[in-house]
């Protein structure tokens, strides 16, 4: 059995002081800097946002969705960020409670506003397209949401539903793996590609 | 639950399965000094810290050396937050943080609770995420495990005075444990679309630039994301670089970051089990305890991903469609504000109740907006102590504290001396076990009246009727057990709650890790008495249920009454046809 040593302020002000320096210095300078010069060789597209660039000028990230209003394009998830839909340098959700006023009223003004831009759709409303996300900037929405403005788009733009609906369809992810996440449709890259069309 | 939930929840758990073994094995001989390919950096750590690696420490200056080291923390940490203007990486020129957020902060990362009540892309500078927030989240990880394996030493030495040294534990785990794990999970994410940089926001023209109400351009925060992101995760930490947290598609971009997220907040909390196994000898006690936390975890899996899938009523009644009733897979359906589209339901409720169960606090979804059910079984699992796989090290050294306590009541019940792992257990193990699983509700109840008492308090409430009082209790019981979510409608970012919580985060830390500790070097003091005939099992299906029992119990005679007040009412309240914000 080995004797202890007496306890006292320095012995253990010393140690501390020194470690915490060097493992500062380890995980928060170290580590990180090597994390970024890592990422920044092997994956310099996805670790500066997943940019899309459109004649050279990015125009979002792939992965970052962007608010759309006019019914010529594809809408995403209602986004509760401030002070702007789709605010990316402040990211947030509702926290609007299951029962609060605000969240039923929200959600009935956004029911209200898609059967107004396509008065003669009567196909129900997927929750995904009325419901905001948790980070609102959620760049997708479930391919019954897209299937539901393919009429209105289809009007507005004076195409074909059928052509629209490949679009929907090439836009489409499925599950990762097949087994992970939900099926989605990337709203920005859709819209991308419904200005493409010509 | 879907077809979808069910084979997620099985490959998840088959994953988690595969790893406990080896990573316990190797963790395990990480702390007895047999890993051993970074020594010469561990003998230069050692010399300069003028620390021998040799001579031990009593149990006493075990703990006075991790509240030092971690009172140093806090005030280094402090300091970067309030002085990051003048530092450099800080190209949005963010200003320096207030001093009632920054200690709240500093107190939130240094006990591993990532409670954040401010938004990081418009509060934190680079360098205070890199240099302040994730060298915390690693420290405060190291500090949970050492002090786990003080407890283990507890049990598996006889006769010793010592229980280990803090100075050597920490640097190990620190350096073969928490650092090549991250540094590869944060690859991995960097590869899948995590951000990883270190550049201004980057202004994007919108694609639909000049229609109202929308800006022209859009902003997108940058940052060192992935080095976080993964630490974030691995140490149970759960403060998320972006406000949104794990919800933030640069923080949790595909269905696979959020697989792999959920796997590594398991991880280490998992494999400790096995690692005790190894360290006392025999591999059963060890399963024992991981059947003791994997149980109650997947009941409560089952339970938030079926509420969340049933949805909320005053959707449909709005006019939307849930997709109830009718599988198909166009459409997640079931209730889907505050969650995103790519985790659907299934992966977003069964990453809550990870997150959760274990201490780490980190959301792919926004809880305040669950159903109250879904937000239930998150609010229970955190007030349960974390011991549901629980935090790095502390979920393994609570579950302890309750193993103690349920062969302590068995012990009653049948008349003999409890013993736990060949040690006997006497009074002041008994005493400082009560003290321990006591201090933290009495922390989360106190401190959500103290709340609900004053205006201060009640003036961060955002929801009407018992969701509000949810919030708080919320608040309070995260804060209390170190997990770090929140029913985040609750403005928290005031002097009130900043220093209240921070109080709370503080003492539910180190109000059990000491009393922790004392049981280690009593137990470490103590000689090893032989199996006998009359010594209860307790690697068996019979003290697995008694130790769940025992979990069960004490969590719910501490919160019943709360729980009826909020998420209780608030479900009876919305499935009955309630639909107004009656106070």
């Amino acid at each position: 059995m080995n004797a202890l040593e007496p306890i006292t302020l320095s012995r253990l002000l010393r140690p501390a002081a020194t470690l915490l320096l060097i493992l500062t210095v380890l995980t928060g300078i170290a580590y990180p800097f090597l994390v970024t010069g890592l990422a920044q060789l092997a994956f310099p597209d996805q670790a500066n946002g997943s940019l899309i660039r459109r004649d050279g000028r990015p125009v979002g990230s792939a992965l970052i969705g962007q608010a759309f209003t006019g019914p010529g394009y594809f809408w995403g998830r209602p986004s509760a960020t401030a002070p702007t839909p789709y605010n990316a340098a402040a990211s947030g959700g509702s926290n609007l409670g299951p029962r609060n006023p605000a969240l039923r009223a929200a959600v009935a003004a956004r029911v209200a506003a898609l059967r107004a831009a396509d008065p003669g759709n009567t196909a129900p409303v997927p929750v995904d397209l009325v419901t905001a996300s948790g980070s609102g900037l959620d760049p997708h929405i479930s391919p019954a949401a897209a299937e539901y403005q393919v009429a209105r788009v289809a009007r507005v733009r004076g195409l074909e539903p059928a052509r629209l609906r490949a679009l929907v369809v090439q836009h489409t992810q499925r599950r990762q793996f097949g087994m992970l996440g939900e099926p989605r449709v990337s709203v920005l890259q859709l819209n991308l590609g419904l200005d493409a069309l010509r | 639950m879907t077809n979808h939930a069910w084979s997620l929840l099985g490959l998840y758990l088959v994953l988690l399965l595969l790893s406990v073994w080896p990573l316990g094995r190797y963790i395990a001989a990480v702390m007895e000094g047999r890993v051993r390919w970074l020594r010469a950096l561990e003998r230069a750590i050692y010399r300069l810290c003028a620390v021998d690696p040799g001579q031990e420490q009593g149990w006493l200056q075990y703990a006075l050396s991790v509240l030092v080291f971690s009172c140093l923390g806090t005030l280094a940490l402090y300091a970067v937050q309030r002085l990051q203007v003048r530092l450099p990486l800080n190209p949005e020129h963010l200003a320096n943080v207030s001093p009632d957020s920054a200690l709240n902060t500093a107190i939130s990362f240094v006990t591993n609770t990532n409670w954040q009540g401010y938004a990081g892309e418009s509060t934190m500078g680079y360098l205070t995420q890199m240099l302040g927030l994730t060298v915390q989240n690693f420290l405060s990880a190291a500090v949970g495990i050492a002090v786990a394996m003080a407890l283990i030493r507890g049990f598996t030495r006889h006769g010793a005075l010592s229980i280990g040294n803090a100075w050597v534990d920490l640097t190990r785990v620190t350096l073969y444990v928490l650092l090549p794990l991250s540094l590869a999970f944060a690859l991995v994410l960097a590869g899948q679309g995590v951000i990883q940089n270190l550049a201004p926001y980057q202004a994007v023209q919108a694609l639909e630039a000049g229609a109202q109400p929308v800006p022209s351009t859009q902003t997108l925060a940058m940052g060192p994301v992935a080095s976080q992101e993964a630490i974030k995760m691995v140490g149970t930490n759960g403060g998320g670089f972006f406000n949104a947290n794990s919800a933030h598609p640069f923080e949790n971009p595909t269905p696979l970051t959020n697989l792999l997220q959920m796997l590594a907040i398991f991880l280490i909390p998992a494999a400790l089990t096995a690692t005790l196994g190894h360290l006392t000898g025999d591999a059963r006690q060890g399963w024992a305890l991981l059947a003791a936390m994997a149980i109650p975890f997947v009941a409560a899996a089952v339970l938030a991903i079926s509420a969340e899938q049933q949805g909320n009523p005053i959707l449909t009644g709005a006019g939307a469609d849930l997709n109830i009733g009718v599988a198909h897979d166009s459409q997640p359906g079931g209730n889907m504000e505050g969650k995103e589209a790519r985790f659907g339901i299934a992966d977003s409720a069964l990453f809550a109740t990870i997150t959760t169960a274990a201490s780490c606090g980190a959301v792919n979804a926004m809880h305040d907006s669950f159903t109250p059910l879904g937000g239930l079984v998150p609010l229970v699992l955190i007030q349960l102590g974390e011991v549901v796989f629980g935090g790095v090290g502390s979920g393994l050294y609570g579950l302890l504290l309750f193993a103690i306590l349920a062969v302590f009541v068995a012990g009653l019940m049948i008349g003999r001396t409890p013993e736990y792992l060949g040690k006997k257990i006497g009074p002041f193990e008994m005493k400082m076990t009560a003290i321990a699983v006591l201090v933290t509700p009495l922390l989360a109840l106190v401190g959500t009246a103290i709340a609900l008492m004053t205006d201060a308090g009640r003036a961060g409430i955002s929801n009407p009727g018992p969701q509000g009082f949810t919030e708080v209790l919320y608040a309070f019981s995260s804060a209390a057990n170190n997990n770090g979510s929140a029913f985040a409608g609750l403005s928290a970012n005031t002097p009130f709650y900043n220093v209240l919580l921070g109080v709370i985060m503080w003492f539910g830390r180190f109000g059990v890790i000491v009393p922790v500790l004392a049981i280690a070097g009593a137990l470490a003091a103590k000689q090893r008495i032989p199996v006998t005939a009359g010594t209860l099992p307790t690697h068996g299906p019979l003290f697995v249920g008694l130790l769940i029992g025992t979990v069960l119990l004490v969590g719910l005679l501490n919160y019943v009454p709360g729980l009826a007040l909020g998420p209780v009412v608030e479900h009876l309240l919305l499935w009955t046809g309630s639909f107004g914000g009656a106070q």
